[in-house]
């Protein structure tokens, strides 16, 4: 090891925590997120522990709330919301386009310092007490009847939303003004159209939000009626306006995910990504009609019937392009050469739960249905598929693709394929017998439960333990590995993309000599039957 | 006998319920279908396109958009014939309910109060008669609840500040779970109770056996009187008030020459909100009574007006 790379360059903590690196950043973040994750992820343990028994009996209904609030809030904002985007797409976009860093390095780093902030008033807010509405904040309950630190726990969201902004506007530029001569638009990895969309949506909703949450606030501190019906507001109002918001939020949290398989599918199975322009639109068609579905919250709210039927339409619409992009997933394993390493497992896990994640949208859309499956499990198992069986298990496997180029190390195959199966079933076993419970009715929220959801739930928290395991297993040999790991070459998986053309770990600048894009992407065809170097 | 083939799955218990069983029955049909597929075709890849198979990988599909075009038709015609599925017994089940017998709600955290019309109140609990649609008007006292029959497939939400009206029927006698399925603080998971469903005969045994000395009706006449409406509304005050007899279910002429129905909505929001829509030819002298009067003493208000429907002004 002669030359510096980005991790040895220089070794203060000043270079840490005021480096302009993307790279570095991204590290700064994915330290940020584990911790995130695991705060959120005992939260998620301490209820199915809970809820293993009808009765109360590990915590206080109170106490409860206060953790399906946590977890919701911190799983959504402090983790999804930025997993893939900040992590991966950080240390990755500048090598996929060829350039030395994202178009504002200060502007990313002064993200991820608005994000830190964000990210500790809302742990201020739970260690003060917690918050009990629910991530959701409804109105009038946030506003007048929750004796909680509902305004810091806002506060923190409402920071972390600028840092989302920032996010976004950064990737847009970057990938505007700064690829490599010759990559053009049609040249570009299917992440990074992902990425694009996602970035689109961050700063088109975010502000929505923001605006939401200091009406709530402003109702709850200073009494000006705008929510609650008693001061001549109206609660329905919240909900449209938090779900502008949040239902494109599920499209920031799920389309990184979906771009992330592109480059996984695509690379393991050596061949280009089937309908390559139909994949890369799909994206932005997701992006743009996923503005246009948030009343498909509110079937049961009493909007007007009108309103239901076109927002159900709407969402049978946004369907669609998901679908696409499964059916091409699908047919680029056609007549390919596939490679079961860890990251393949996982993209085929994604492809799986997604698609059982998305079907059971579609139940959810179907306005008769819905009547009865809103509100219950059945919602809870149905985002958990897209949430966590989609975008976690992309990220998860984004994080081992990309682990060899981030580290300049090789994971363990074995622990890793191990771990990959584990959390497949374990998730399974955790979420599935939750449509169960939703479909006879259990409601979501329930501290006490009718003795009959029993056998589901314990089924659920049984899944939810071997989860928990399969989840911690990444932080050992994955830690492992970038202390002790055989080193990486620059391309383990001989894959063309431009981020493979460089050392692992780059070098501080990613590229010595500046690269040069001549070929569409994902030209696997002419190594076709060339095995990964370190096979 | 397709609600067998979800052997979890409790049957229905009313006409809609079963629309809704059948319906989720075809869209779990749908994704079996799709997921079946799906799955035979990942796993037929996989194993034959493994790295180190010897088979043939010659002859790629290059030219892929007619594929592109098969599949989004596919997907967006099956996709619309559910929706139009959805729609239309979403319809039936939100359909305006039939004024027969009104039941009245009034959601609080963390309990179900219900009141029939003769008096009969009841906590956490609603006894109805079966094989006859009730029409049941909820209001919440706080935050938003929501009405939840697992056995009927129905939900909807109560939100304070207004009138949700819902029509129920039970086909078959029995103690059925009411959850409320909308978030509503500490004891939501407290929020329960049961729907007891009789045959129309003991039904009238209860409401006998229950009656209390005084309607819903004489009781919000009281209110009426108590609370100063009849000084203006009942004729020989000072102050001119439009009369109440007959009023109930008529239209009203407002002094912004539009006309509404004079509903349990109306009525509501004329007491809560008296300055809003004023009736033609009076002026907005009327005080509000918002926080004045709980959501109990409003649902007696009401129904005293309306039992002042058959009296001609």
């Amino acid at each position: 090891m002669s030359a510096k790379n980005y991790l040895t360059a220089d070794f203060t903590l000043r270079s840490w925590f005021l480096t302009t690196d993307h790279k570095r950043i991204a590290i700064l973040y994915f330290a940020s997120l584990i911790f995130f994750f695991f705060i959120g992820g005992a939260a998620a343990t301490a209820i199915r522990i809970e809820l293993a028994t009808p009765q109360a009996d590990l915590v206080s209904s109170d106490v409860y709330n206060r953790l399906f609030t946590m977890h919701g809030i911190i799983m959504v904002w402090f983790f999804l919301i930025p997993s893939i985007p900040n992590t991966l797409g950080n240390f990755i976009v500048p090598l996929m386009i060829g350039a030395r860093d994202l178009a504002f390095p200060r502007l990313n780093l002064m993200s991820w310092y608005i994000f830190m902030l964000g990210g500790c008033v809302t742990l201020f807010a739970i260690l003060a007490g917690g918050v009990d509405t629910g991530w959701t904040f409804y109105t009038p309950f946030s506003t007048l009847y929750s004796n909680s630190y509902v305004i810091v726990a806002a506060a923190g969201v409402f920071i972390a939303g600028f840092s989302s902004i920032l996010t976004g506007l950064n990737f847009i530029v970057t990938i505007h003004r700064l690829r490599a001569p010759g990559l053009t638009w049609y040249r570009l990895p299917l992440f990074l159209w992902s990425l694009y969309a996602t970035s689109v949506i961050l700063v088109l909703a975010t502000p929505v939000l923001a605006i939401t949450l200091l009406l709530m606030a402003t109702e709850r501190f200073f009494g000006v009626g705008i929510f609650d019906p008693r001061i001549g507001g109206d609660p329905l109002l919240f909900q449209h306006l938090f779900w502008f918001y949040s239902h494109p939020a599920v499209y920031i949290m799920i389309l990184p995910g979906m771009g992330v398989i592109n480059e996984l599918v695509s690379c393991f199975s050596r061949k280009q990504v089937f309908g390559y322009k139909f994949v890369a639109w799909c994206s932005l068609a997701i992006a743009a009609v996923g503005f246009l579905v948030w009343g498909h919250h509110m079937f049961v709210s009493g909007q007007s019937l009108i309103a239901s039927l076109v927002f159900s339409f709407m969402s049978f619409i946004v369907a669609v392009p998901s679908a696409i992009k499964v059916f091409n997933w699908t047919a680029t394993l056609h007549k390919g050469s596939i490679h079961f390493d860890a990251p393949m497992l996982y993209a085929l896990a994604f492809i799986g739960l997604f698609t059982i994640g998305g079907l059971t949208g579609l139940f959810l859309a179907c306005l008769a249905f819905d009547v009865h499956a809103t509100d219950t499990y059945f919602v809870v198992a149905h985002f958990h598929y897209i949430m966590v069986g989609g975008m976690v298990t992309a990220y998860f496997g984004g994080l081992h693709y990309w682990w060899p180029k981030i580290t300049g190390r090789l994971y363990s195959e074995y622990w890793a394929r191990t771990a990959a199966i584990l959390i497949f079933f374990g998730f399974n076993l955790t979420f599935f017998p939750q449509f169960i419970l939703g479909a006879e009715g259990m409601p979501r929220r329930y501290h006490v439960y009718p003795p009959e959801f029993q056998v589901w739930n314990v089924l659920s928290s049984g899944g939810a333990a071997i989860l928990a395991v399969a989840y911690l297993m990444p932080l050992f040999y994955l830690g492992y590995s970038a202390f002790f790991g055989k080193r990486a070459p620059a391309n383990p998986w001989n894959a063309p993309g431009l981020e493979w053309q460089t050392s692992s770990p780059p070098p501080e600048f990613n590229f010595a000599p500046q690269p040069v894009v001549t070929r569409e992407p994902y030209q696997y065809n002419e190594r076709f039957e060339a095995e990964p170097q370190n096979a | 006998m397709w609600r067998q083939w979800i052997p979890f799955w409790q049957p229905g218990l009313s006409p809609h319920s079963g629309d809704v069983d059948l319906l989720f029955t075809g869209l779990l049909m749908v994704s079996a279908l799709v997921i079946g597929l799906l799955f035979f075709l990942l796993t037929l890849f996989c194993a034959r396109y493994r790295a180190g198979n010897q088979t043939d990988r010659d002859h790629r599909v290059k030219k892929s958009w007619h594929w592109e075009v098969s599949w989004t038709a596919a997907s967006f015609v099956c996709f619309l014939g559910l929706f139009v599925w959805g729609a239309s017994v979403y319809f039936q089940i939100y359909r305006t309910p039939a004024d027969e017998h009104d039941v009245f709600v009034v959601a609080k955290q963390w309990m179900w109060k219900t009141q029939h019309p003769g008096g009969q109140a009841e906590i956490d609990a609603l006894h109805i008669p079966i094989k006859r649609p009730i029409r049941l008007v909820m209001a919440s006292q706080d935050v938003i609840h929501s009405f939840f029959i697992p056995a009927l497939r129905l939900k909807h939400d109560v939100v304070p500040g207004r009138y949700q009206d819902l029509e129920i029927e039970v086909d078959k006698p029995g103690h059925y779970h009411l959850f409320c399925a909308e978030y509503c603080g500490t004891d939501h998971s407290g929020m329960i109770g049961e729907i007891v469903a009789m045959e129309p005969a003991d039904f009238s045994n209860w409401l006998t056996q229950q009656a209390p000395s005084s309607t819903l009706a004489s009781e919000g006449g009281q209110l009426f009187r108590e609370l100063g409406c009849s000084g203006c509304h009942s004729g020989g005050g000072t102050v001119r008030a439009p009369p109440l007899e007959g009023v109930y279910g008529k239209p009203v002429p407002l002094s912004d020459g539009t006309t509404v129905i004079a509903d349990d909505k109306y009525i509501r929001d004329s007491i809560l909100l008296p300055r809003s829509q004023v009736v033609a030819s009076y002026q907005p002298v009327m005080p509000s009574f918002e926080g004045k009067v709980s959501e109990d003493q409003l649902l007696r208000l009401v129904i005293y007006i309306k039992s002042l429907a058959g009296h001609s002004s």
